[in-house]
């Protein structure tokens, strides 16, 4: 033993999301499937991640696996310090569906995770009309819903249902977002206005984020960092970090820089389908 | 608001149609009132022997609600265990649908067996017609509930307790309340079924003795009294059910103005 190895080791950023060597196989016996190989990702505390790659190709087992609701077949998932099948994190997740709860108002949507997530847990009974209430409303003005509190998910359009659905995931101050393509089925218009909602209220609040997206677009306007996966089973094959100063605007990704990123991360996909596409005809 | 009460007119003047058609019909025929009597007839006989039958029919609606209490007991427990589980739900099954196809008239004369003649064998023939629909619409919503809902929940950590009070339980309430609707009235089937077959109480013995002494009137009084509280009961349960879970219609009056 070396009494100095503590002080020789290298110094390092606290890690938010370390993944060793983690991996997924769904089914059982002939028909198991490897959905994702062996994966390594480190994340830093407030980076925003962004995975693209094809469809199919583990992006989202990667999010489920972080968030706890995949177990891993091997290797080891630490998130903030602790194993993810240790549980109680405080993590905030977002679908491409809102799934808000169709019998509460936006309000008591919001609020759920305070129900559910320790610490608030044991104070809801006595907050939820003070303390929260306002915590609620002060985030619901910062997307623009402070007028819609007291509506039903129905009441509202997509775009207002998703903002509510990331107020939802950021109520309980999570050190980490999960994001599954939250505006995937958003119109043009709606999801680049969301790119600047989720964009200041991660300038704001600085939570370490990981989102997945086919949108190349999407992931250079928002992400520190963007990850290529390859085609089933998936793999990262790429990993680059976006260096556009902030806030960016939806102006800037017409300009030469972002445009060359766009392409390059492209190609990178195109080749990874091809990959799979010639395993296939073999 | 103007649909719904052209629509509580519309189902009021087919009820008050029914009976005149009814009423004239058996005039125009000349039918003997000891086939079938008159509503008119009905009505004079229902209120000349109320009091006698007041006992009666409190008797048939206490036990009623006791046996349909029970099988709410019963059949939300049986329903949030099969629903919860896929193994208890394929286990239970058969044996569920094996039991609610038994003819409950065949199983009267076995309560009466244990439990003598009385109330007791209404109430469990209350329950046992009735906690079968319970069952398996809160099995249903419960085992339909979308897993992305869920899964929101779980990411926070939420136990399966949490998931079955914030999703599951809400998510199933308009379940539940359809299947009540339809137990209420079961119950009453099921009460009067066992007062008809051995009681010296309640509607169905009265129906039964009055039949024996060819008072026809008396027995469609009772059959008169049988579907008002069956009404009434679906009624309760509209609107409970209308501030329950309004959600579910979409009920423009929920929403703040």
């Amino acid at each position: 033993m070396n009494p100095d190895s503590a002080q020789i080791a290298p110094e390092r950023k606290r890690a938010a999301v370390e993944l060793s060597r983690a991996s997924v196989d769904f089914g059982q016996g002939a028909d198991r499937v490897q959905a994702l190989q062996p994966t390594d990702l480190h994340l830093d505390e407030g980076e925003f991640l962004a995975l693209v790659g094809p469809s199919g190709c583990g992006k989202s087992t990667i999010l489920k696996l972080v968030g706890g609701l995949t177990r891993p077949s091997g290797g080891e998932i630490i998130v903030g310090g602790r194993e993810v099948a240790a549980r109680a994190l405080r993590v905030g997740m977002a679908f491409q569906n809102p799934t808000l709860l169709p019998w509460l108002t936006i309000e008591e949507n919001v609020m759920l995770p305070l129900k559910i997530v320790r610490p608030f847990r044991q104070d809801y009974a006595r907050k939820k009309r003070g303390e929260y209430r306002d915590r609620v409303h002060a985030l619901l003005a910062d997307v623009g819903l402070e007028k819609f509190a007291g509506h039903y998910p129905w009441q509202l359009s997509g775009g207002m249902l998703q903002r509510a659905n990331l107020c939802r995931a950021l109520i309980h101050e999570p050190s980490l977002l999960l994001l599954d393509e939250p505006f995937g089925a958003l119109d043009q218009f709606t999801r680049e206005e969301l790119w600047g909602t989720m964009q200041d209220l991660w300038i704001k609040r600085r939570p370490t984020v990981m989102l997945v997206t086919h949108d190349l677009k999407e992931a250079g306007f928002l992400g520190t960092r963007i990850c290529v996966m390859s085609a089933r089973p998936g793999r990262i094959i790429d990993d680059s970090p976006v260096t556009f100063p902030r806030p960016r605007t939806v102006e800037m990704t017409f300009q030469p820089e972002f445009v060359a990123l766009n392409q390059r991360l492209r190609e990178r996909i195109i080749d990874a389908r091809g990959e799979s596409a010639q395993k296939v005809a073999l | 608001m103007k649909y719904a009460i052209r629509r509580r007119m519309w189902s009021a003047a087919l009820i008050v149609a029914f009976f005149v058609g009814w009423e004239v019909l058996c005039l125009a025929l000349g039918v003997s009132d000891l086939v079938v009597p008159r509503p008119s007839q009905v009505m004079a006989t229902l209120i000349a022997r109320f009091p006698v039958l007041w006992p009666h029919i409190l008797q048939t609606l206490w036990t009623t609600m006791i046996g349909f209490g029970l099988g709410v007991v019963v059949g939300v427990v049986i329903g949030a265990l099969i629903g919860t589980s896929r193994v208890a739900y394929d286990t239970a099954y058969p044996l569920l649908i094996g039991f609610s196809s038994i003819p409950k008239v065949a199983v009267v004369p076995i309560f009466v067996l244990w439990f003598g003649a009385g109330p007791v064998p209404a109430v469990l023939t209350a329950l046992a017609m009735c906690f079968f629909p319970i069952v398996v619409n809160i099995a249903t919503g419960l085992a339909t509930t979308e897993p992305e809902m869920e899964d929101v929940l779980k990411s926070l950590g939420a136990s399966k307790m949490d998931l079955l009070l914030n999703v599951g339980l809400p998510r199933t309430m308009p379940f539940f309340f359809a299947s009540l609707k339809i137990a209420a009235t079961y119950a009453f089937v099921g009460t009067v079924l066992a007062e008809t077959v051995a009681s010296n109480k309640g509607i169905g013995n009265v129906m039964m003795s009055a039949s024996s002494n060819f008072d026809v009137p008396l027995v469609f009084a009772g059959l008169f009294i049988l579907a008002f509280l069956g009404v009434a009961l679906y009624v309760l349960f509209s609107l409970i059910e209308g501030r329950v879970v309004g959600w579910a219609n979409r009920r423009t009056d929920l929403s703040p103005s």
